[in-house]
């Protein structure tokens, strides 16, 4: 409850409920698509394309196995002479008189998710919290402008300059290499970096590392010992948000990666199965693919507003 | 160090430092480190980004097709231009890309603000639902535009099962993606279920900035509820309004990876925005000058028009 002087705009108990109740009505009816995905990977093909929509049924890992392997049709009789299925996905396999051929793509793939993310954001981040320290307590010329521009190049469409980073990257020799779209995501994310953390060390007082230094540190050490202890939890929220855009980013990937730097992101729409799209193995893939996601969301709650508009709002 | 010291210290540091300081102590100057500090950033978005922007605007000139590197190029000096601006079917995708950006900012922002305002009651729960609700948002939009292609099939999708179940039409009696008056739309409902979120965080950030005694001055005049939200709600949350539109704006006028997965700009050309276009230009017909003119126009139109919206929501800002 809040304070009384607080109490002349405080809400009624019944306009709260009708509050309560609308919001909590629009929250369950947005979460449908997500556990409907999430209930599609736990079913069979046959059972996510029934009509009417299955919300009963029986629980199978097909989709899991069909995402992380790929299988050929056997005959009958062929099936019939291997010997004994090892593990779960070959049972499955095996019932639907298939073999399991080998491992998917998907592994790799996720793997070149996980790489890319994590390399971009490390060096986003890097650069970002130098360059924010750089702006926020410097007298830089120019500094606005700079910093305008470094906002701006979040305005162009990816597609735009993905024609010339396509050649620039046939000519080094970067086409479909991790660090090529390391370094690309680093470039697009730099710019939230830099303005998130710019915030975030701005709060910190200037007067923590002039004390450090008429003790007798250099500015360089004042930085590393007072200021980016101090700045720890705005870093991480920053490289969480890098991590998240370079986790999530598409039209890059789908236009200048083709096989061994592709990410998640443009493989799991093309998981095809027999006879058109296997929605169970895609589901599967997108939920895995979903799951760090939710995770950061909840752990960002508060930073979120800070970060999806470059700090241009605090809380 | 001494502990007690210490805030006799930042005093002294307070009033002694501005400039100077660290030249006089030793290592790199201040000069020295806020360069080296920032150069590398602004290195690798030259390289990145001002680089390739200004070869796509060279390009822009000339006839070069990036799938024949060694074929002759020719420029073509403003040809590329005056075909795309004169041209009537690149209308289509400005006009497709309009419509998506338009529709999608009027319902979420009336959505997005609504919902903000009935979260500002502060029911019980409100920091747990509000985080459900912003989940969508933080999404992948390519995996998102995927898993609704699910949703939306006529024979099998949860989306239609659930149209029917309310309405009673027949669920394959329409096809969201495949025709050619509701495929714009299935955009605008899958853009709205992830990016409304978005406007309901920016506008709950807004009503929280309103101070409570404004409010309780106009209960002593006795303002009715009404009046109250139209002479001090709205307007104070205008700015933060506005700021959501403009990054929506943006966002949705580059649009690319769900249209992509959901429709790729299909059925026809109904769906086809800008992005689509250039993409197809560029990497199927392989058509790089021209395709880049048409990038550049983007850019400007989305520039330009940025910057008249930023000039708005500064005169907001200030009255």
């Amino acid at each position: 409850m809040s304070t009384s002087a607080h109490s002349v705009v405080e809400p009624t108990a019944r306009t709260k409920a009708i509050a309560g109740t609308l919001v909590v009505a629009y929250a369950l009816l947005t979460m449908i698509p997500l556990v409907w995905i999430f209930l599609t990977a736990l079913k069979t093909p046959p059972d996510s394309i029934s009509y009417p929509p299955k919300i009963v049924f029986t629980p199978s890992l097909e989709g899991f196995c069909n995402l992380f392997t790929t299988r050929s049709r056997q005959t009958e009789e062929y099936i019939r002479s291997l010997p004994p299925a090892q593990g779960r996905c070959e049972e499955i396999a095996r019932e639907r008189n298939m073999a399991v051929a080998g491992p998917s793509n998907y592994l790799p793939r996720f793997w070149n998710s996980v790489v890319i993310a994590f390399g971009s954001t490390v060096l986003a981040v890097a650069l970002g919290t130098m360059a924010a320290y750089g702006f926020s307590r410097f007298r830089v010329p120019l500094a606005d402008d700079l910093l305008f521009f470094i906002l701006s190049t979040r305005m162009m469409p990816p597609i735009a300059v993905a024609i010339p980073i396509y050649l620039m990257y046939r000519e080094l020799g970067l086409s479909d290499t991790r660090l090529g779209m390391i370094l690309l995501y680093t470039a697009v994310n730099v710019s939230l970096a830099v303005w998130l953390l710019k915030g975030f060390i701005d709060e910190i007082p200037r007067e923590y590392e002039e004390a450090a230094m008429i003790d007798g540190y250099t500015r360089l050490q004042a930085f590393a010992k007072v200021v980016l202890p101090q700045a720890a939890t705005g870093i991480a929220a920053t490289a969480i948000f890098c991590m998240i855009f370079a986790w999530n980013e598409y039209a890059f990937a789908v236009l200048l990666t083709s096989g061994e730097a592709q990410t998640a992101p443009p493989f799991i729409p093309i998981i095809i199965g027999e006879g058109g799209q296997d929605w169970p193995a895609v589901a599967a893939g997108t939920t895995i693919f979903l799951i760090p996601i939710v995770v950061f969301t909840i752990l960002l709650r508060k930073h979120l507003l800070r970060g999806i508009t470059f700090g241009a709002v605090r809380k | 160090m001494n502990q007690s010291l210490q805030p006799n210290l930042i005093d002294r540091a307070a009033v002694a430092t501005p400039a100077g300081l660290a030249r006089r102590v030793r290592g790199l100057s201040d000069r020295a480190i806020a360069w080296i500090f920032i150069a590398p950033t602004i290195l690798l978005l030259l390289a990145i980004n001002i680089f390739p922007l200004i070869w796509t605007i060279r390009l822009s000139f000339t006839n070069y097709r990036a799938n024949r590197p060694n074929a002759l190029v020719r420029d073509v000096g403003i040809d590329n231009y005056v075909s795309i601006l004169t041209d009537p079917e690149v209308w289509q995708p400005m006009q497709a890309t309009a419509h998506f950006v338009i529709w999608t900012i009027l319902i979420q922002t009336v959505l997005g603000f609504s919902l903000a305002w009935l979260i500002d009651r502060k029911f019980r729960g409100h920091g747990f639902w509000t985080t459900v609700i912003l989940v969508p948002m933080m999404l992948s939009p390519a995996v998102v535009g995927n898993f609704w292609r699910f949703l939306y099939q006529p024979q099998i999708g949860l989306f239609n099962y659930g149209i029917s179940a309310v309405t009673g039409v027949p669920p394959s009696s329409f096809e969201m993606l495949g025709s050619v008056s509701l495929a714009p739309w299935s955009i605008v409902v899958v853009d709205t279920w992830m990016w409304t979120p978005y406007v309901i965080l920016i506008c709950l950030a807004g009503l929280r900035s309103i101070p409570d005694y404004i409010y309780e001055a106009a209960e002593v005049d006795r303002a009715s509820p009404w009046r109250q939200f139209w002479t001090i709600t709205l307007p104070m949350a205008l700015p933060f309004i506005m700021l959501a539109v403009l990054f929506r704006g943006i966002e949705n006028f580059k649009m690319f990876d769900m249209v992509n997965l959901l429709t790729s700009g299909g059925p026809g050309s109904t769906t086809e925005v800008a992005s689509i276009t250039l993409k197809r230009e560029a990497f199927e017909k392989w058509r790089t000058g021209y395709s880049s003119a048409f990038a550049i126009i983007l850019f400007v139109t989305v520039f330009g028009l940025a910057n008249i919206y930023v000039k708005a929501l500064n005169r907001v800002k200030s009255r």
